[in-house]
């Protein structure tokens, strides 16, 4: 598989904050790539970077081929980006800037902008400023999938949208890759990251701190189980890799490392399992692993983060 | 006034919240719709700390320098006269006001006379930038939803921004009023000055009321000041029209009400109450037109678009030109007026200026073949000084779309950097080039049909386009600020102000050469007095050429600004 984006040792600095501190991405052509972090991790900066429009203090940075900063435009005729927070000229209506947008990227789909038009329930005759956000999100989205991108840029799409229309951009988003299209899709919300990426690469602090696919990351967690077993179930402390054990009779709870599951649930067998549900770390627990120590710092005390 | 019954209910109702905070609105329906006026007043005033002194003292120094100068101009009584004597045409009581004033041309009917519905126009632009900025551009930023949202009356934003336009009209006035009585001058006494600047409050008022009714219409700050400016033009000219012939056209307009005062001649109080009655009318519209819309809708319903952009509007340039073609038909408007007024003076201008001997000096100095010319000249700056105010707008605007964060889905797009600002500086500078041509030929019919030299339209057409180089140098400047130091870029301001104060004014007032050096327009050869002569355009166009293409390499290697 080729790379549609390669980002190493990427810094950036803003007068004395350090937005980027060596930030190595990988995005696989015709991926779904979810880029995960809280507000303020650098999100939104690596993107502007990888469009051009912020220039690197130092590292390198390749998308489809090309570098951002010197190949600008030709390689914008290639991709579309749909910025966080969109900001639309007050006295165009959003279907002019659609058409905009759009043409400028160098043409577009007639039919599928009105099909998108119509799916995300926009109103183009409207005036820019009279659009909610979540209106001006729609208008930067139909404008990004009107038009033949090979890579989508997505730096928090859905911010304003409501869940309805949360749904139509999660399809709308599975077509494209369905197409072969590239997406790098920022977000903190995790569920939808859940739903639509490949693989996801976790920003912290300028720098990104996890990559990898879902499957491979929940490994590296631990699992809950919650069981319920025919005579009290002892000697799982012993057991390696357990943590926040709480045993009731004969109910028991406990997180287990990735590795030592097997261990845990032969053991939990030996006692006559009557019931038992057990949850993959969700992906809030991921960001938790990567964050806890922040949100102690803020006064927060998780289970999963202090773990 | 309609915020006297503010303030005084604003103390009763601060208690009433306070003590009773359970307290239903039915039962205190008065009080509870201005919950909150003191504190947003004195947080409004807190906002223009700056802002409104500067205004103020703009306003009052202007006038103290000016009476001043006139008693300079016009010590004795020979010279009153005579300047009674010119200023008795159409051009000339159109430009000041009515007729009556030159019974008794002392100092300070003099500087009411030739003043008032001057600087009426320059309150009045005060008063509604005032009303609009704390009500309508409030709401449009959403930042009165928040404050609302508090114990906040529906009335308070309304009578805090009024408050503080009476506020601010009240202190010019008392300002004004005792400079003027102050300077000493025979003619200006104390009574005529008191009159004098509570002229000046009671219009800034009037004009407060009216952009109190505009901020209720339209769901915009700028559309509502420009309606309430709108009246004012129309204020102005209506008493224009009426100074010059029938005397009740002017009766229709509140600055001719204010003229009618005849301060420093007769001493009338009486219009001023007429000008008060009607702001609290219009005040009371305004709070009544307020209840019937939601907070940050007006009252007039948005306009519907186009669903589609055509292939006009999608190309970089017919972009730029489509959000520039407001301001540029707005200026287009303006500039063949302003044009049109200068040249319908011209014929009289020998008339005016003989007898002036300083002015005659200065203008033989400019050259030319008659008054006529040398004053053609002398407007041909104050013409290029307005097209280039358009111009510096123009070419600040790639730095206000990057600030608003509408550069970013742009210029993310296949349109390149450079593309982006030259579609600006083009329409910016050939703009610039349309205004001063426009305001040339309205120059140069009008003159042409005042003096009856039909061969001066042509002359002075050609005079006006040789600004044009020097518009472009300014253009010019705005870029290349944007490229290298776009927090800098309103610096571009420098030229049209420095063009006005060194060009226009240095030159009746004698400058030295060296500082007109600095300023395009004091290379722009002073047709029609003087010779064309071609190298100093030709050096100001590469000038002009040279600081886009420096803004440009400036561009290409900053980052794009972004929120």
């Amino acid at each position: 598989m080729t790379k549609a984006i390669t980002v190493t040792g990427l810094t950036k600095t803003f007068g004395r904050t350090r937005a980027l501190d060596g930030l190595d991405l990988d995005v696989e052509t015709g991926e779904v790539h979810g880029f995960l972090g809280p507000n303020g991790a650098g999100k939104s900066t690596t993107i502007r970077v990888l469009l051009g429009l912020l220039r690197a203090d130092t590292g390198t940075a390749h998308v489809l081929g090309g570098d951002p900063w010197a190949d600008a435009v030709t390689l914008h005729r290639r991709l579309a980006y749909v910025p966080g927070d969109v900001e639309l000229w007050p006295n165009l209506t959003g279907g002019e800037a659609i058409d905009l947008l759009a043409r400028l990227r160098g043409g577009i789909d007639k039919q599928r902008r009105d099909d998108l038009i119509e799916r995300f329930d926009l109103d183009p005759t409207k005036k820019g400023r009279s659009y909610s956000k979540g209106n001006r999100q729609k208008v930067a989205i139909v404008a990004a999938l009107a038009s033949d991108a090979e890579l989508l840029l997505l730096d928090e799409p859905t911010a304003g949208l409501d869940p309805l229309m949360e749904v139509v951009f999660q399809d709308v988003i599975t077509q494209a890759k369905a197409e072969g299209k590239t997406v790098l899709l920022s977000s903190h919300i995790l569920a939808q990251v859940e739903k639509l990426a490949d693989r996801v690469s976790i920003i912290r602090l300028g720098k990104i701190v996890q990559s990898g696919t879902l499957s491979e990351m929940r490994h590296l967690t631990r699992t809950t189980i919650e069981a319920e077993t025919e005579r009290p179930a002892t000697g799982i402390e012993e057991l390696p890799g357990i943590h926040q054990l709480r045993t009731d009779d004969s109910r028991v709870h406990f997180a287990v490392d990735g590795e030592h599951l097997d261990t845990a649930v032969r053991r939990l067998g030996e006692f006559g399992i009557r019931s038992l549900v057990s949850h993959p770390p969700t992906l809030e627990e991921l960001m938790l692993r990567h964050y806890g120590d922040e949100l102690e710092h803020n006064g927060h005390h998780s289970e999963a983060g202090a773990a | 006034m309609s915020a006297t019954p503010s303030a005084t209910n604003d103390t009763g109702t601060a208690g009433t919240t306070k003590t009773r905070p359970t307290v239903s609105p039915r039962t205190s329906e008065g009080a509870s719709v201005l919950a909150g006026t003191r504190t947003l007043f004195r947080f409004a005033l807190r906002r223009d700390r700056v802002r409104l002194p500067v205004w103020v003292l703009a306003l009052f120094l202007g006038t103290i320098s000016s009476v001043s100068s006139l008693d300079t101009s016009y010590g004795t009584a020979k010279k009153r006269a005579d300047i009674a004597e010119t200023m008795d045409s159409p051009a000339g009581l159109a430009m000041t006001g009515p007729k009556h004033y030159l019974d008794d041309y002392n100092i300070g009917s003099i500087t009411a006379h030739q003043m008032l519905g001057f600087t009426a126009v320059l309150v009045g632009i005060m008063s509604v930038l005032i009303i609009s900025r704390h009500t309508r551009a409030e709401e449009e930023t959403n930042r009165a939803e928040l404050v609302r949202s508090g114990v906040v009356g529906r009335h308070a934003y309304l009578a805090a921004a009024l408050a503080v336009a009476v506020v601010a009209n009240l202190a010019l006035g008392l300002l004004l009023a005792g400079g003027m009585a102050g300077m000493g001058i025979d003619g200006v006494d104390g009574q005529g000055s008191l009159l004098y600047g509570l002229a000046h409050t009671a219009i800034g008022i009037f004009f407060a009321a009216v952009a109190a009714i505009t901020v209720q219409i339209t769901a915009y700050a700028r559309g509502a000041s420009g309606m309430a400016m709108a009246v004012i033009g129309a204020a102005y000219a209506l008493r224009a029209a009426g100074d010059v012939g029938n005397d009740w056209v002017s009766w229709l307009s509140p600055i001719g009400w204010i003229q009618r005062t005849y301060v420093f001649v007769d001493n009338r109080w009486w219009p001023l109450l007429l000008v008060l009655v009607a702001a609290a009318a219009c005040a009371a519209a305004g709070f009544v037109l307020s209840t019937r819309r939601d907070v940050g809708a007006g009252l007039k319903a948005a306009r519907l678009g186009s669903p589609v952009g055509s292939e006009g509007l999608t190309s970089p340039l017919g972009f730029a030109l489509r959000l520039h073609r407001g301001l540029l038909a707005g200026f287009g408007g303006g500039a063949l007026l302003l044009g049109v007024m200068y040249g319908s003076i011209l014929g009289d201008a020998e008339e005016m200026i003989e007898g002036i001997g300083e002015l005659e000096d200065q203008l033989a100095e400019i050259g030319g073949a008659n008054v006529a010319e040398s004053f053609a000249t002398v407007v041909m700056i104050v013409l290029a000084v307005v097209c280039s105010i358009y111009v510096v707008m123009a070419g600040l605007r790639p730095r206000a779309e990057e600030s608003a964060g509408r550069a970013e889905p742009l210029l993310s797009t296949a349109l390149s950097r450079d593309r982006w600002v030259l579609s600006h500086t083009l329409v910016g500078a050939v703009g610039g080039t349309v205004l001063i041509l426009l305001a040339g030929i309205g120059f140069g019919a009008a003159g042409a049909a005042s003096t009856g030299d039909g061969g001066l339209f042509l002359r002075l057409v050609g005079a006006a386009l040789a600004f044009a180089p020097a518009l472009w140098v300014t253009i010019g400047l705005a870029v290349a600020l944007f490229g290298w130091f776009p927090r800098a870029v309103t610096l571009a301001w420098v030229v049209p102000v420095y063009g006005f104060v060194v060009d226009y004014l240095g030159e009746i007032l004698k400058f030295p050469d060296i500082l007109s050096d600095l300023s395009p327009f004091g290379h722009v050869p002073q047709l029609p007095a003087q010779d064309m002569s071609w190298p100093p355009l030709l050096v100001l166009t590469a000038i002009a050429v040279g600081l886009v293409w420096l803004g440009l390499v400036g561009f290409r290697r900053r980052d794009l600004e972004t929120k």
